[in-house]
């Protein structure tokens, strides 16, 4: 695991050793926090089901973002000549950009913490949505993150990995989504109900925490990290 | 140390290497020399493990590839083609990234790279942003992530490509001493590069084989055809029939135009034979102004056209 941790190191800091870091954070909670008290002084109710509401699809937005570079980027320089001639296996390679991105998402979402604690001030705060939410938070996120990172190895172009991860997560998350079920023959409803990212973040977000809707959220990840390391080891 | 057995690779339908064999003994400084696109590039990728080759064996320090890819890659130092960086890090973190990722051992980390800033002379630079750096320094952060985990052997994907003189010279003396411990195979279209640094040369030609020797007996081969550039103030016709009739001139090209009706033109001769001398009695005997004459040594690309040339011919 040292060239995993190493290789999240050096990931993390990237991201911080250019501007990317700085305004991704600050876009993002200014993003996030305009949806919330958009309808916190309408709602007059201490609770942040807005902000765990609208998460999803600012995600869908920002995650892309965090994974473009982690490969692409390597790609376009040629840095992945020298990464991949190291004498690291593919799988840390592979976790070691992914608990970077996560990391990193991590403490994005960990900025926005002083809302609820702020809430708590006003009046009494019910912590168990909350703490769920930031439970499905991290899963949904890690979830996007290992799209992303995916993504990233087709191409040199950042752009383009970007708009593929939006694309797939896109597609993955609305699949469980009433609208598309109604239109399915009831054969494929369980079936796309259960793939659907969506509806796995909703019932966590109510504080439920289902060890289903984990294990889900664990196996899609594990699934397009896997595709990932199979990708890596491809091309020798 | 090294051993390639008919190794091959091909990218969709161009053959990039082809049925490719050689062996680099340990502690030898290997050139491998060819014109650009003759494979140079896909063969140290092939023995770095960045690519797997089609067909063949490859064996290194012992190991085979693809299956112990794991082992080679502990064992080699790597500097491929154009040397690339990550702009935004600065030189020390950089390099503690690298020996972190080639497991240098943590306690001695600290001193190896160390070692190795001060070995490359990089010391002033050792906290300044890569991205920052002049392009010999950035050659230098190279070799210094190539050689920071202390391998046995170090393949150099032409390593002075695009520096200048001086730097040229620095960075040949830096691979010549780590020559004195290491194994090393290094790349270059251009002769005297090879030359300067290699005690054995390898000739590859569309990706295969095309002479193996010592950097002496490849500058004889590459001497194998001298040119010598002139300026004349006269009309080409008059000239170009005069030097045709003389059997030791193989071709003769009109190469353009210099102004003031000067006409400027080159021929190639055999080895051994300078054409100087005939030219400078020719110009004045036939009261022509020659206003420019020079001899030059073709360089690898011209030597190859003229062999393929030559053996089309025959």
């Amino acid at each position: 695991m040292t060239g995993a941790l190493a290789l999240c190191r050096k990931e993390f800091n990237a991201y911080f050793d250019s501007p990317v870091a700085y305004v991704f954070i600050v876009s993002f909670l200014v993003v996030t926090y305009w949806f919330f008290f958009r309808g916190f002084f309408l709602n007059n109710q201490i609770q942040m089901r807005d902000y765990f509401f609208f998460l999803p699809w600012v995600f869908l937005v920002f995650i892309p973002a965090v994974t473009m570079r982690l490969w692409a980027e390597e790609k376009k320089m040629g840095t992945v000549e020298i990464l991949l001639t190291m004498p690291v296996r593919e799988y840390e390679l592979v976790l070691g950009k992914f608990m970077a991105g996560f990391l990193f998402v991590f403490v994005s979402v960990f900025f926005s913490f002083s809302l609820p604690l702020t809430l708590s001030f006003f009046g009494e705060l019910d912590w168990g949505p909350v703490i769920g939410g930031y439970l499905g938070t991290c899963f949904l996120g890690g979830a996007y993150l290992s799209f992303g990172l995916f993504l990233s190895n087709f191409t040199k172009n950042q752009i383009v990995a970007f708009i593929l991860t939006i694309l797939l997560s896109f597609t993955l998350f609305i699949l469980g989504e009433d609208i598309i079920l109604a239109n399915l023959p009831d054969f494929w409803v369980p079936l796309f109900s259960f793939v659907g990212l969506g509806k796995h973040f909703i019932s966590i977000q109510r504080g439920m925490i289902d060890s289903r809707d984990i294990i889900y959220y664990l196996s899609v990840t594990g699934f397009f990290l896997f595709l990932n390391i199979l990708y890596v080891a491809r091309r020798r | 140390m090294i051993e390639a057995e008919h190794v091959t690779k091909c990218y969709g339908e161009m053959v990039a290497v082809d049925d490719l064999s050689f062996r680099v003994e340990k502690g030898e400084i290997l050139g491998l020399l060819g014109p650009n696109g003759a494979g140079k590039t896909t063969t140290m990728r092939i023995l770095t493990g960045y690519l797997a080759a089609d067909g063949g064996t490859i064996t290194v320090a012992g190991w085979r590839h693809p299956d112990q890819s794991l082992e080679i890659r502990r064992h080699i130092g790597y500097l491929p083609e154009n040397n690339p960086l990550y702009p935004d890090m600065c030189v020390m973190e950089y390099l503690s990234f690298v020996a972190a990722m080639r497991r240098v051992p943590k306690a001695i980390r600290k001193n190896r790279i160390d070692l190795v800033v001060a070995m490359t002379g990089l010391e002033k630079m050792a906290y300044k942003n890569i991205g920052e750096l002049s392009k010999g320094y950035c050659q230098r952060v190279g070799l210094a992530q190539a050689i920071v985990h202390d391998p046995e052997i170090l393949i150099l994907d032409e390593p002075t490509v695009g520096l200048d003189p001086n730097q040229i010279v620095e960075i040949r003396s830096l691979i010549q001493r780590f020559g004195k411990e290491k194994t090393i195979i290094l790349s270059s279209h251009i002769l005297p590069e090879v030359a300067a640094t290699c005690r054995r040369v390898i000739i590859l030609n569309r990706g295969k084989l095309a002479g193996s020797g010592t950097p002496e007996e490849m500058s004889a081969r590459a001497r194998g055809g001298n040119a010598v550039t002139f300026v004349l103030k006269v009309p080409a016709a008059e000239v170009m029939s005069k030097f045709r009739a003389i059997p030791e001139v193989k071709e003769i090209e009109l190469k353009g135009e210099e102004g003031a009706g000067q006409m400027k033109y080159r021929i190639i001769t055999d080895d051994a034979i300078d054409m100087r001398e005939t030219i400078f009695r020719m110009a004045v005997d036939n009261q022509w102004v020659l206003t420019e004459l020079y001899r030059e040594s073709l360089s690898l690309e011209e030597v190859f056209q003229h062999l393929t040339i030559t053996e089309a011919a025959s």
